[in-house]
């Protein structure tokens, strides 16, 4: 007797059985639940793609002068296809600061096939998303908080940064405009 | 203490309730208020459709900020709440036969949601809001925009409070004896989960709201973020707990059913209390400053303990029908309890698409896409939306849709006006929303990325162009949207003529017999057993290894995806 919205017809409903169609999927489905839990954590060492646990706080201030600095040192030639921003050829290795203002991502990044690069990504105003096309990678970016993630191009080619996170805009230019550029050489 | 008379109830002929005219009319004014803004979030979706097809892009983006902003919150977050206040108060008062505790509360509750959801409209539709529903600081709404919020939020706390009174109320004058009913006992989860939601958002929202008048210098975006998603995403979690126990509340209606096991049932419903909480984090996996170890021990619910109990609940509420037809005499074959199951009837084909939808679409990639290193290649992106259409639409909307077919009878006392649409409905909107949202997901893994007015990055100098194939799947996607925004209106429709238009039931005449108990047919039936091989639901079992197996291959298909993108540690 009974059903699903009236009181069950059983007071000491708990000292039922369970019938075996349940026991068999609960068993299953919670098997499944420990393997998931145990492959994300197997992935940090046989994986190749984790988040680095590393970041700053920072302010818009300091960042920008680390961007100063880095142009200063390694700016190789104003973009071809935007002659108002310097390309920035980092050796293997360095850290390199990319920084997501609205709307651009800035500066363009020159690096290498193979080689890793400690890339620090920041905010200069509100919330933006570095969003790396076509590959798709995408991280959440703060002003204020400055991530580390070392990374190794393992294709060459040109990528684009587009913007995951809406950061507010006009019609002409808004988040939906908002790019920018890595070229990655043989 | 207030004196009950038996003339402030009627018994409802339909269903057999006892129904409390107070409570029934608070019933009536939150459900009908949900679907006015059902209509609202449905148009403004049909303008973000349009604008985000990139063959039509009929929006500018200033006015798309906006559209899109509307639509989160009102679809999100206005429809739903005011349609499970009436669900709340249909559980606490009508399925326990009970009065409504502090009516006037009650009314408290519905006005300030009212006035509050006025200003947040004010303020979005003055153009100066348009930071989407999540409005991430440093990007700054109007002040009444938070003003609203949190008027809101106090609104449907003191829902939950009069949901608890009447709880007390039903105890104390005995109105059912022993335990609660499941369905109860699932609503009164998915009150607890809103109490624990409602409080995070003040402790978010207060403070922003001082923050956009000058009071607070500075909120720390990272800090916003972290609390406010455990609003954001706790609320989704009670829209979970409340459409389960629509499905059991259907599954009971429709079929006489009972739950296969009510220990099994309740446990699952309460690893939800538990655990459900810590999948905020979900939203917070590409962000830094947070580490793995707290990454993955939350984002999985604790291992996955959240996700065993949907799993659970994925099994036994089908499995309830299926044992409750079989007890009813269709006890052949594997499914044979399921092709006979009543397809025109819209209570239950709406009910079995929010399973399927949920379960299929919105369910395997929530799992998949919580894992904290396949978050990279999913986060932001169009994949989004395409996912929570999944949860919210196919599953939750679905879900209280098929029950307010329901609902027009015994709580509005109509008969459904347009009958033939309304049996339509439900396959239209699960339709549309099914392809919609694998359409924008599809989308999404190409890397089309969410919340752009314009996805051809039109007039930027570093141009980049998305695959052909993404944007033929966001103008596939966008058109089903389409066919999701008919359903809805045919939903909308049917309801509004019933309502006004509709035959009326007299309270002494039941129009229909009620469903019989599936367990009395089958006493009188003299069977002892029931399914195949020793399972009582052969059948389910079936259809749960489907789930199983696509959850399965889907998991292992993002990892090998993930392994050939660039090297990240």
């Amino acid at each position: 007797m009974g059903t699903s919205y009236t009181t069950p017809t059983n007071p000491h409903w708990w000292r039922e059985p369970i019938e075996r169609t349940e026991i068999i999927w609960i068993t299953l489905a919670f098997s499944w639940c420990l393997f998931m839990f145990g492959w994300m954590i197997a992935w940090h060492w046989i994986g190749n793609q984790n988040m680095r646990n590393e970041a700053y706080t920072t302010t818009p201030e300091k960042y920008s002068k680390k961007l100063e600095d880095q142009a200063a040192k390694y700016a190789v030639r104003k973009d071809a296809s935007m002659p108002t921003e310097d390309v920035i050829a980092p050796p293997p290795g360095s850290d390199v600061y990319l920084a997501g203002m609205q709307w651009q991502w800035r500066p363009i990044l020159e690096l290498q096939k193979g080689q890793t690069y400690r890339i620090h990504i920041s905010s200069l105003d509100v919330g933006h998303g570095f969003s790396l096309q076509p590959e798709n990678i995408n991280f959440q970016v703060y002003p204020g908080y400055e991530q580390v993630v070392n990374m190794t191009p393992n294709k060459s080619g040109t990528f684009s940064i587009a913007c995951g996170e809406y950061c507010g805009g006009v019609n002409a230019m808004g988040h939906h405009t908002m790019l920018g550029r890595i070229y990655v050489k043989e | 203490m207030a004196t009950t008379t038996m003339s402030d109830f009627r018994v409802d002929p339909v269903s057999g309730l006892k129904v409390h005219r107070v409570a029934n009319k608070l019933v009536q004014w939150n459900a009908f208020t949900a679907v006015v803004f059902l209509l609202v979030a449905g148009l403004f979706g049909v303008l973000v459709a349009l604008t985000r097809m990139p063959s039509v892009q009929l929006l500018p983006p200033e006015l798309f900020y906006m559209a899109l902003t509307a639509h989160g919150l009102v679809g999100l977050a206005v429809w739903i709440i005011f349609f499970e206040m009436a669900l709340i108060y249909f559980c606490g008062a009508h399925l326990l036969g009970n009065r409504i505790a502090t009516p006037a509360w009650a009314w408290v509750q519905y006005w300030l949601m009212l006035v509050g959801s006025a200003l947040v409209a004010v303020a979005v539709l003055g153009g100066k809001s348009s930071v989407m529903m999540t409005s991430y600081p440093p990007l700054q709404a109007e002040p009444h925009f938070y003003l609203g919020l949190i008027l809101f939020a106090v609104g449907a706390l003191i829902g939950c409070f009069v949901f608890l009174g009447t709880l007390t109320v039903a105890k104390r004058e005995n109105t059912y004896q022993g335990s609660l009913p499941l369905v109860v006992y699932g609503a009164l989860i998915a009150v607890a989960i809103a109490i624990f939601t409602i409080l995070s958002g003040a402790a978010i929202l207060i403070p922003t709201f001082f923050w956009s008048i000058g009071l607070i210098s500075h909120i720390d975006p990272m800090a916003y973020r972290v609390v406010w998603w455990a609003f954001g995403h706790s609320s989704q979690q009670i829209n979970v707990t409340a459409h389960i126990s629509i499905w059991y509340l259907i599954a009971g209606l429709v079929f006489g059913a009972k739950p296969m096991s009510e220990k099994v049932s309740r446990g699952a419903f309460l690893l939800y209390i538990l655990f459900l909480q810590l999948g905020s984090v979900h939203h917070l996996l590409s962000d830094p400053g947070l580490t793995s170890a707290w990454k993955v021990f939350n984002t999985s619910y604790m291992v996955y303990l959240a996700v065993l109990a949907s799993m659970i609940h994925g099994l036994t509420v089908p499995g309830a029908i299926e044992v409750a037809q079989r007890r009813r005499g269709l006890d052949t074959g594997m499914f044979t309890w399921l092709r006979k199951a009543p397809w025109g009837n819209p209570v239950f084909s709406g009910m079995f698409l929010s399973l399927i939808g949920f379960g299929f679409i919105g369910g395997v990639t929530g799992v998949v896409m919580s894992v904290e290193q396949i978050n990279m290649v999913i986060h932001n992106t169009m994949y989004l939306p395409g996912h929570f259409h999944g949860t919210i639409v196919s599953g939750t909307t679905m879900a209280f849709m098929a029950v307010t077919y329901y609902l027009i009878p015994v709580v509005f006392q109509r008969k459904l006006a347009l009958a033939g649409v309304a049996k339509l409905q439900p396959y239209v909107f699960a339709l549309g929303a099914a392809v919609f949202g694998i359409a924008l997901m599809g989308a999404g893994t190409l890397g089309v990325q969410r919340r752009h007015a314009d996805i051809t990055f039109a007039g930027q100098p570093l141009a980049y162009e998305y695959p052909e194939i993404a944007k033929g799947l966001m103008d596939l996607g966008e058109l089903f949207g389409m066919v999701m925004a008919v359903g809805a209106i045919m939903f909308i429709v049917v309801v509004l003529a019933s309502i006004f238009t509709g035959e009326r039931i007299p309270e002494d005449s039941a129009p229909w017999p009620k469903v019989q108990d599936a367990d009395a047919i089958f006493e009188k039936s003299g069977k002892k057993h029931i399914g195949m091989g020793g399972f009582e639901a052969p059948g389910t079992f079936v259809l749960a290894l489907t789930l199983f197996v696509t959850i399965v291959l889907y998991y292992f298909i993002n990892f090998k995806y993930l392994s050939s993108l660039w090297t990240l540690s």
